[in-house]
């Protein structure tokens, strides 16, 4: 493996960043299939890092979790929901917890947590790691931000999608990593099984709604 | 270098059977239609992978890049296998009860045999992997599988605790695996790429240069990832559902295994960090989730209404307990967790046997429709009482024994936390003692079905697992052979 030159990393953190922007685009949405297409455009952009890394750390192996990002997670699930949403009658706008502007700047300040963060204890990793590491951190926590400011489980769905995609951009960048493959295909299962999970349970019919707040008659063991 | 990865043991390796029986016993009853040859197809398996695995206690093979046994999860595998055996029978029985009641159709049951054993492989390939991204894959997998076994029943309730289930320990398990690529990245400038500095023995011989500020940052997320499927509080609240509405086997062996192996991967990422000697020290961390966990369980006992739910609080207070000792550290205290995670799973999911068959008897859940369970059935009316109050933590049974361990080896060290502690375990017990009399006392309640006592096959072979772990417990309690002991002492010593 030769020395990785500059221009190649600038291509790594120019993929990676348009991942972390389409982290932050699935904030400020408003309507499902705009989130969905959004959510498209993050996986198209996680495949191109992937296959750029494949390319760069002449790691053949890592071609395969770019195609599984390019027509799993960008083509059929985002197809997939879109369906679900069309076929459930789920309701086509996004129900926050916590208003657009406010979730905005709660973005912005776990971005600055994890380059705060990432940064100093990286010292000794190659740059490459470094600033890859601090934009998969980043996509982790605002997947995690999505996660607890919307209530529709489809939204829910979306954000942890969201939280993966940094989680296999890590994966990729972390140089020689082994198992990539494995964990991706993984993930790939537990995301199969929640479109799974919301048809074939029919979460619309049986809750009414899809929203989370809803699933709470149990939890205080309430008779 | 995948190729040097995946390396399969050989015939004469105990690990070959005790991984290669469950997977492959998985595929079999998926396709195998009638479902009571599926039940004992479901036992022998069980049977089988828990004879390999007292194999291994004499014949243990050379560490691989892909699986590793040690005097630490050696006794993992063991306990796993045989808790893996013990609620095969139980579920032999039990799943002959619930069709007789028709809750499952064919399909279902086809589904739940397999899926019982895919869990057993997924656990155990968890505690036999010699390689961090293995084992996360394989917690993964565990977690699928029993998301698909809690949602058996379909009902609302059920698939409300699946889906919370997922949603919470999806995130957990995500969280878990950006740990462990931090992990692999502060490794890899001293181990050099590729699959070594993902092997646990070879990592942890020259942990001392790695990255501490790296190790710091990931154990954080390794914390909060495996803490969450730990059900260590505030990250607990899917356990109480899961535990409810699943099926009565998968209750019990969630709570008696799943818990302990998501601790078991939690603890290897401890002694990663202890073995480096720079980065923080996960003591207080694990103290404080601990703490917290046994008082918000302790608390919550005390207003549960339903059976299943009351125990699994109180199996959140028992990992509690465990993870506190665990963060205390040194040669006792990490004795007394390792005795108490024992303990803890033969006793709990001895319990969760009981309760299976009080509620088909009861035909409820609800603690105030159960009464009198002594008087109307006596052999598991009495097994029940006894089982509870082991757990509770009276004496001479085992768990006493493991928790009398942890508070005084606290006491011995820093005795205002054993203040906490003891106050924790006296308030579970007054909670969970209160619930017994109750159900286990008074006059009977109304008998939906005269089932449950010895008197026929099945219901025998329902209440033989029951006392064979009480009466594990018990003798634990009383005495511990000498070579158990000096195990044990080696394993906490290994734990730092």
């Amino acid at each position: 493996m030769g020395a990785i030159s500059q221009s190649s990393y600038e291509m790594a953190h120019l993929i990676g960043a348009a991942v972390l922007m389409a982290g932050f685009q699935l904030l400020y949405q408003r309507r499902l299939s705009a989130v969905l297409n959004t959510f498209a455009f993050q996986a198209l952009a996680l495949a191109a890092a992937a296959g750029w890394q494949a390319h760069i750390q002449n790691a053949p192996h890592l071609y395969i979790t770019a195609g599984l990002a390019l027509v799993f997670k960008a083509m059929i699930v985002p197809f997939a929901l879109h369906w679900l949403v069309e076929r459930l009658g789920i309701h086509k706008t996004v129900e926050t917890a916590m208003s657009i502007g406010w979730t905005m700047i709660a973005g912005v300040a776990l971005v600055g947590l994890s380059i705060l963060l990432v940064l100093p204890v990286t010292a000794n990793a190659t740059a490459l790691t470094r600033e890859s590491l601090a934009l998969a951190m980043s996509v982790v926590l605002l997947g995690l931000l999505m996660m607890i400011t919307r209530h529709n489980a489809v939204t829910q769905v979306v954000g942890f999608m969201a939280l993966e995609n940094g989680l296999i951009l890590a994966a990729v960048s972390a140089k020689g990593m082994p198992l990539v493959v494995e964990i991706s295909i993984a993930f790939s299962v537990l995301v199969a099984m929640t479109l799974f999970g919301i048809f074939f349970f029919r979460i619309r019919e049986r809750f009414d709604t899809l929203d989370l707040q809803n699933l709470d008659t149990f939890r205080g063991d309430r008779q | 270098m995948m190729a040097h990865l995946f390396q399969l043991p050989g015939f004469d390796n105990p690990l070959l059977w005790i991984l290669g029986v469950p997977l492959g016993s998985a595929g079999f009853l998926a396709v195998l239609k009638d479902w009571r040859v599926a039940t004992w197809v479901n036992v022998a398996a069980a049977v089988i992978t828990f004879v390999s695995s007292l194999l291994l206690l004499d014949n243990r093979p050379a560490p691989t890049r892909l699986l590793f046994i040690d005097d630490f999860n050696v006794y993992l595998v063991v306990l796993t296998s045989f808790v893996g055996l013990t609620t095969a029978v139980f579920s032999a029985a039990y799943i002959a009860r619930e069709t007789e009641a028709a809750r499952l159709s064919d399909l279902h049951l086809r589904f739940y045999h397999s899926m019982y054993q895919a869990f057993l492989f997924t656990m155990l390939l968890a505690l036999t992997a010699n390689n961090t991204g293995v084992m996360w894959v394989s917690v993964e997998a565990a977690t699928l599988t029993t998301v698909l076994m809690v949602s058996l029943y379909r009902t609302r309730e059920a698939i409300e605790a699946a889906w919370k289930y997922f949603i919470l320990c999806s995130v957990g398990i995500g969280l878990a695996l950006f740990g462990t690529i931090l992990v692999y990245l502060a490794a890899q400038p001293v181990m050099g790429d590729g699959a070594d500095a993902m092997a646990w023995t070879l990592m942890i011989g020259r942990a001392h240069d790695f990255q501490p500020d790296l190790l710091n940052l990931a154990f954080v997320f390794v914390l909060v990832g495996y803490g969450t499927k730990v059900g260590l509080a505030p990250l607990h609240s899917w356990l109480p559902d899961a535990h409810a509405e699943g099926p009565t086997p998968i209750s019990a062996v969630l709570s008696g295994l799943l818990l302990n192996v998501a601790l078991y991967a939690l603890l290897r990422f401890k002694m990663l960090i202890s073995a480096n000697g720079h980065a923080l020290t996960p003591g207080p961390l694990l103290i404080m989730m601990g703490l917290s966990s046994l008082f918000m369980a302790a608390f919550m006992l005390y207003r549960r209404g339903d059976i299943k739910r009351l125990f699994a609080y109180s199996s959140i207070e028992h990992m509690g307990v465990i993870t506190f000792a665990f963060g205390m550290g040194g040669p006792l205290a990490n004795f007394a967790g390792l005795l108490h995670m024992t303990m803890h799973s033969l006793t709990k999911s001895g319990i969760f046997f009981a309760v299976g068959i009080i509620s088909q008897n009861a035909g409820t859940k609800r603690i105030a429709d159960i009464r009198g369970l002594t008087s109307s059935h006596p052999v598991l009316g009495w097994g029940f009482v006894i089982a509870v109050l082991a757990i509770a933590g009276l004496p001479p049974m085992g768990v006493f024994m493991s928790e009398f361990l942890v508070v005084t080896s606290t006491f011995a060290r820093q005795p205002l936390l054993a203040i906490p502690l003891a106050l924790g375990l006296l308030l579970a017990f007054g909670a969970l003692v209160s619930r017994l009399q109750m159900m286990a006392f008074g006059e009977p309640g109304k008998v939906i079905s005269g089932h449950g006592d010895a008197s026929t096959l099945s219901s025998i072979l329902a209440l033989t697992p029951l006392w064979v772990h009480m009466l594990l417990v018990l003798v634990a309690g009383l005495y511990l052979p000498r070579e158990l002991v000096s195990w044990f002492q080696s394993v906490a010593r290994i734990l730092g």
